[in-house]
């Protein structure tokens, strides 16, 4: 016998749930601004999802997949990322789209069933939100493999959910862009649930970060809620690929203190004591205990902090509000980048039909 | 003109483009050194090298959804699924994807992308690699679907297919990369959603599609030779988008429509055409609209067995006389 492969998979963390620096902090991590900066874009995020839900109780918004919980990994991964470079995110990466520019008013929109919603004012190269699971990960094979042709130093770091890693195109991704030594970046938000499917039933792997190894990318684990730690882990995995060296999958370990949307109820399947002790692990705590114990923060810049985030997603939702719906023609206008023939007679056939509709309406007024 | 297989305008097609916009890619599987598994793509690699002509692991899925990806960042890339069957395990980025895309961010988000595909039957390669699958493609809005039968054809279409600004299945019939036909030399393109009328009859306008438009043509010189009945050919070319206009002034100059059809006869395509010429040309039609079809069942591996269920021309003669007589 022979050893002839080996491997091991690190996990890395920086701020532990208590605030306490458990490891030497990156540079960044040192500047009181940066902490503040992280830390304001984590709160807002929560602040998004609330109101995002409030919105989805009172009939305003469809389906809503909250983040809450696993706000330090969509912010610590976009705040880690270049303008240039390129986002690929699941359903629950808010905090991500908004440090990347994406507004408050296009994610409600998007989540209102407004298309114009994933017409982003800001990163016009970031990928739409990947409702079908991991396809994603494919989809940042293409787009680094459009860098690597054109010699561009971009990323695409795709953002995927540990239910995702048990996916065919997961494994077939990772392949390629080892095999072709892609720059592309996946970052697992491991929450621990796939709706149901609690992380122990999706596979009888060790860790998730070890799928990379099989691909023959690096892979690592870190602490998902840490914010610090993420924003390091995924910029050192982001100049790795930008320099040509190797692709990288990073499992941040979080947890989903939300149901899975608001279409779900998930007191049926995991009990309140679990629930209640991630909540002791959070990650916009831990930051508030750090930023107190070693940056001076005090309860002012905290309430005004809170308030300025509030009023923010305040304004965007008053603007999603008062935004009107598309006309249903659009959807003829935009499935095709000209209008077949054959769709011609039908996009006429209904709008013929909805005028009738909207005429026969007012009679009976 | 130069005299080229089917195969070979395949790769002329790509060639051309490939000469013309350097964020035409190929990517699939066996594509490069071995020059596709049906000889398609030979000699591409060695014009433009191993950057642009990718052979990938054999992952549908990773395959299309890189594809996907590179379209929406900046490449005009070509993948090739080596028999359409196989679209079963990657129909996902295809329907629920490429072809949602770009409604779903409101038309900012083109996907320039074609999937090339050896479709149908006629070669002995049984079940799960000889089905017609356009259809399914039809099926699902957002799509453009071409399948040529002709060597200039495909070298036109294929051309038009890669320049065009949405997502493009172009389905190769395999028992027809032998066929010889005529392809101009030059640049050569040929608009997307055209039929051709390639025989003008007076009694009955037959439509055909890919492998079914050399036998209907067949059938159409049977019935003028042996039953002194006229026959017009329409060949498709593309279903989505789909050239009614053609079709129903075809139909409506004879009177009759038989459709000719590789695939399995449910929701084949050929019910959507009838359907098309039923509502706008009923009154005009001197007997019921006829469907010649593959019955809806798999196709077999015994040669005996295939050649039973794929329409031949004696079935569309057939079909045609009892219509006529």
């Amino acid at each position: 016998m022979s050893i002839v492969a080996k491997f091991q998979i690190e996990c890395f963390s920086c701020i532990d749930a208590d605030g306490h620096a458990v490891a030497e902090l990156p540079e960044f991590a040192l500047d009181r601004d940066v902490l503040i900066e992280l830390y304001r874009w984590m709160v807002l995020t929560r602040a998004f999802d609330e109101r995002a839900i409030t919105l989805q109780r009172t009939g305003r918004l469809g389906t809503y997949a909250s983040s809450l919980g696993q706000e330090a990994v969509g912010v610590g991964l976009a705040h880690a990322m270049l303008a240039e470079d390129v986002l690929l995110p699941s359903f629950r990466e808010h905090g991500a789209q908004l440090v990347r520019g994406v507004t408050a008013g296009e994610i409600l929109q998007f989540w209102g069933g407004d298309e114009r919603g994933s017409d982003f004012s800001g990163p016009r190269s970031d990928f739409p939100v990947s409702i079908p699971v991991a396809s994603q990960a494919a989809h940042a094979v293409g787009a680094a493999l459009a860098f690597k042709l054109s010699k561009a130093q971009r990323v695409a770091v795709a953002v995927l959910g540990d239910g995702a890693t048990s996916k065919g195109d997961f494994y077939e991704s990772l392949n390629i862009a080892g095999a072709w030594n892609l720059p592309v970046v996946f970052v697992v938000a491991n929450n621990q649930w796939a709706i149901s499917v609690p992380r122990a039933d999706q596979t009888a792997a060790a860790t998730l970060a070890q799928k990379a190894v099989a691909a023959g990318i690096t892979g690592l684990q870190v602490d998902g809620n840490d914010v610090v730690v993420v924003r390091k882990a995924v910029s050192d995995a982001l100049e790795q690929a930008r320099n040509g060296s190797r692709p990288c999958l990073i499992e941040a370990l979080t947890y989903r203190l939300s149901d899975h949307t608001t279409v779900d109820d998930a007191s049926r399947y995991r009990d309140d004591e679990e629930v209640s002790a991630h909540w002791q692990a959070e990650p916009i705590a831990r930051l508030r205990k750090h930023l107190i114990a070693v940056h001076g923060w005090t309860k002012e810049e905290e309430s005004d902090l809170v308030e300025l985030c509030a009023a923010e997603v305040d304004e965007s939702a008053d603007a999603y509000l008062a935004e009107s719906p598309q006309p249903p023609e659009t959807i003829f206008d935009y499935t095709y980048a000209s209008l077949p023939q054959s769709l011609v007679k039908q996009r006429g056939e209904l709008l013929a039909l909805l005028k009738d509709a909207d005429n026969g309406t007012e009679h009976e007024q | 003109m130069a005299q080229l297989t089917y195969r070979e305008a395949v790769a002329a097609a790509m060639a051309q483009e490939m000469r013309r916009d350097p964020n035409v890619v190929f990517l699939g599987e066996d594509i490069a050194a071995a020059g596709g598994v049906f000889k398609t793509s030979v000699g591409l690699l060695e014009e433009f090298g191993a950057d642009r002509v990718r052979d990938t692991p054999i992952s549908e899925q990773a395959i299309l959804g890189a594809t996907m990806g590179a379209a929406m960042t900046g490449l005009r890339p070509i993948a090739e699924i080596m028999f359409s069957d196989f679209f079963a395990v990657c129909w996902d980025i295809v329907a629920n994807e490429m072809a949602k895309t770009r409604y779903m961010t409101d038309g900012q988000v083109t996907l320039p992308l074609v999937i090339r595909s050896g479709n149908g039957g006629g070669s002995r390669f049984g079940a799960q690699h000889s089905q017609a699958v356009e259809n399914w493609a039809m099926a699902v809005p957002g799509l453009k679907v071409v399948a040529p039968a002709l060597p200039g054809d495909v070298k036109g279409l294929l051309a038009a297919a890669i320049r065009d600004p949405d997502p493009v299945l172009f389905f190769e019939q395999k028992s027809l990369y032998a066929t010889k036909g005529e392809v101009p030399d030059g640049e050569y393109v040929i608009e997307l959603g055209k039929a051709n009328v390639l025989r003008s009859g007076t009694d009955v306008t037959i439509v055909a599609l890919a492998l079914m438009v050399p036998r209907a043509l067949k059938a159409a010189e049977q019935l003028e030779a042996e039953h002194g009945i006229s026959a017009t050919v329409v060949d498709l070319r593309s279903l989505v988008p789909l050239d009614t206009q053609t079709i129903l002034a075809e139909v409506a100059k004879t009177g009759r429509m038989v459709t000719v059809e590789e695939n399995p006869r449910l929701c084949g395509w050929g019910a959507e055409v009838s359907s098309i010429v039923a509502e706008e040309l009923f009154w005009d039609l001197d007997g019921p609209i006829v469907r010649v079809t593959t019955p809806h069942i798999p196709l077999a591996a015994a040669d005996s067995m295939e050649d039973a269920m794929l329409p031949n021309a004696d079935r569309i003669v057939q079909a045609v006389r009892q219509l006529v007589d």
